[in-house]
């Protein structure tokens, strides 16, 4: 207790101790926690996809379009946008469970490409390769005796800090639920899941689902922070970042892609910009990577437990010397 | 009073050219153990993947009681009531054994997603850990309840294959060569924890190579060779049947 306590408290104050510029990738920030959270939701079920960030792509252009083309508004479209892309995943679903592990990677790679491909061939509605502009912000709420704008980075990243907590709320809810632990089987010993009369594929449709609505919802957070989209911001390149999270961080708990984003996201705003060396930025992810594979197979995750573990034993020897 | 629970007739398996089951009938007695046996290559895991829906047969069919069940897929035929296990140690072997065993009572206790996300699933959890360890009661892994499945000794696997099967109460259990790999303690126990289910009124099909296990446990047995019926008969009949020692001993020209 009072380490959430202590966490919250922190997250509250984060921003304040922030130049303008890193409010913002604060926020950016959180959004991604949720994308590699969610992610990590379908890598349960044994499936690795490169068409995540895609479905992050899909909520941000379905909501921006709603509210740009419909008038919806924007948290209304926001919604609607991140079942969007559970619905896409959903009808893509279908081709791409008739394959397994590394057939599927490619599989949803190719089926990424093509939406981002319809992206940037339909000026009508998707705007071609510029993309979208000027998305409608979130809306300011007025509450008589104060005013909240979102346009402000530290308002914003509040709102998102919220929704992103919410979701991995229903994340965690379930994966420690019947419907997680039915995961963790399919991903084990398909065969032996399928001969208990578990719909093997049912369950790896509805992660595919639910990991990519949360992805559409972190898309959309960042299409009205920003206010644009494009065809871009969703590429591969996107997608490797997004692999290196989860890698790095683990995939065993829930912490360990959030450790594991937040990690690499300091270090390439902190460490990369102060030397100046953002342009080497896929390289060093790169090397990254490798180095913690073969340093630190189980990701940072693993550390941190052992971590835990050397500071209990310290404590039960100090209690056992007091007495 | 013993009903048919499961027929299989005119069953046929075609790889390619090769007739890997061809026209196997036979029928499986409610509350028996079936016994399916015949040298290596006879057909036996084949016809055993046949009724289970792992293979789509490219002939005849498989009934239970009066339904057919044949070419239904995995998870549906388990959901007519149709449990198999499997060769070797096929186990989750990454979750406990209690959540191995929950698995298995996935077709009782459905997870219900709605309930998931707001959190309100005790209900139907603790009837399904209830269940659960009941199961693991009945089959004497109790102790082991928080350990890892691939912890276990062999042994103590096999018999957690069970169990995970028995979870989700089947009208019949098919057991894929349940004493591969074990000692005779462990025949013996294994064999001890058959009977037990039978008494119980399951009916079990086990495929087997162990002959001893299979005459001492079974009412009934059918003998393949070369994807076709044999003989089929009582333990002693088939101990002494001519065709049965000559398919697995060669004949006696061969012999001498």
């Amino acid at each position: 207790m009072a380490f959430i306590g202590l966490l919250t408290l922190v997250l509250i104050a984060l921003p304040h101790g922030l130049s303008y510029s890193q409010r913002e990738i604060l926020v950016v920030l959180t959004i991604n926690i949720l994308v590699v959270s969610s992610y990590r939701l379908l890598t349960l079920t044994g499936e690795w996809s490169l068409g995540h960030v895609v479905m992050m792509g899909v909520g941000a252009y379905a909501s921006a379009l709603y509210s740009k083309e419909w008038g919806v508004p924007v948290p209304i479209s926001m919604i609607i946008g991140a079942l969007t892309a559970g619905l896409v995943a959903w009808g893509l679903s279908f081709p791409l469970f008739r394959m397994k592990g590394f057939y599927f990677l490619i599989g949803s790679f190719a089926a990424g490409e093509i939406i981002r491909l319809l992206w940037k061939r339909f000026r009508d509605p998707f705007g071609g390769p510029k993309g979208i502009k000027r998305i409608d912000p979130f809306p300011d709420i007025d509450l008589g005796f104060i005013r909240i704008d979102f346009f402000d980075p530290v308002n914003y990243y509040y709102f998102t800090l919220i929704i992103v907590v919410l979701c991995l709320v229903i994340l965690w809810r379930i994966e420690k639920s019947l419907i997680g632990l039915t995961f963790h089987a399919v991903h084990w010993q398909d065969k032996l899941a399928e001969s208990a009369g578990v719909n093997v594929r049912d369950y790896r449709t509805l992660a595919l689902v639910i990991s990519s609505t949360f992805a559409g919802l972190a898309g959309t957070l960042l299409a009205h922070y920003i206010g644009t989209v494009n065809p871009n911001g969703f590429d591969i390149e996107q997608m490797v970042f997004v692999l290196t999270w989860a890698i790095v961080g683990g995939t065993t708990t829930l912490y360990g892609p959030i450790i594991g984003c937040i990690t690499l996201t300091a270090l390439n705003e902190i460490v990369l910009r102060e030397l100046g060396l953002e342009q080497g930025r896929p390289l060093i992810y790169g090397l990254i990577l490798i180095v913690s594979v073969l340093f630190m197979p189980k990701g940072l995750e693993d550390v941190v437990k052992r971590g835990v573990a050397w500071a209990q034993l310290q404590i039960v020897k100090e209690r056992t010397n007091g007495v | 009073m013993e009903s048919k629970i499961l027929k299989v007739n005119d069953l046929g398996k075609q790889f390619g050219g090769i007739k890997a089951v061809n026209g196997l009938s036979f029928v499986v007695k409610e509350g028996h153990i079936h016994g399916l046996i015949g040298p290596n290559g006879a057909g036996k895991t084949t016809t055993f993947n046949l009724i289970s829906g792992f293979y789509k047969p490219s002939q005849g069919s498989v009934r239970l009681f009066d339904e057919e069940i044949s070419g239904l897929g995995m998870y549906r035929v388990a959901r007519k009531g149709v449990i198999r296990t499997f060769q070797h140690s096929t186990l989750f072997a990454e979750m406990s054994v209690l959540e191995n065993v929950l698995v298995g009572t996935h077709m009782m206790f459905k997870p219900n997603f709605l309930a998931a996300l707001i959190g309100n699933e005790r209900a139907i959890r603790d009837q399904a850990i209830k269940r659960s360890r009941e199961v693991l009661e009945f089959f004497g892994l109790e102790s082991f309840t928080s350990n890892l499945a691939g912890e276990l000794s062999h042994g103590h696997q096999r018999t957690l294959g069970m169990a995970v099967a028995m979870a989700s109460n089947p009208k019949i259990l098919l057991l894929d060569e349940p004493f591969t790999g074990m000692n005779p303690e462990e025949t013996q126990s294994m064999m001890g924890l058959m009977a037990k289910l039978r008494d119980s009124g399951m009916t079990l099909l086990l495929v087997e190579h162990d002959m001893t296990a299979i005459m001492g446990l079974c009412d009934r047995i059918t003998v393949m060779n070369f994807g076709k019926l044999l003989t089929e008969g009582k333990p002693l009949e088939i101990r002494n049947h001519p065709d049965v020692i000559e398919a697995y001993l060669g004949t006696r020209n061969h012999a001498t």
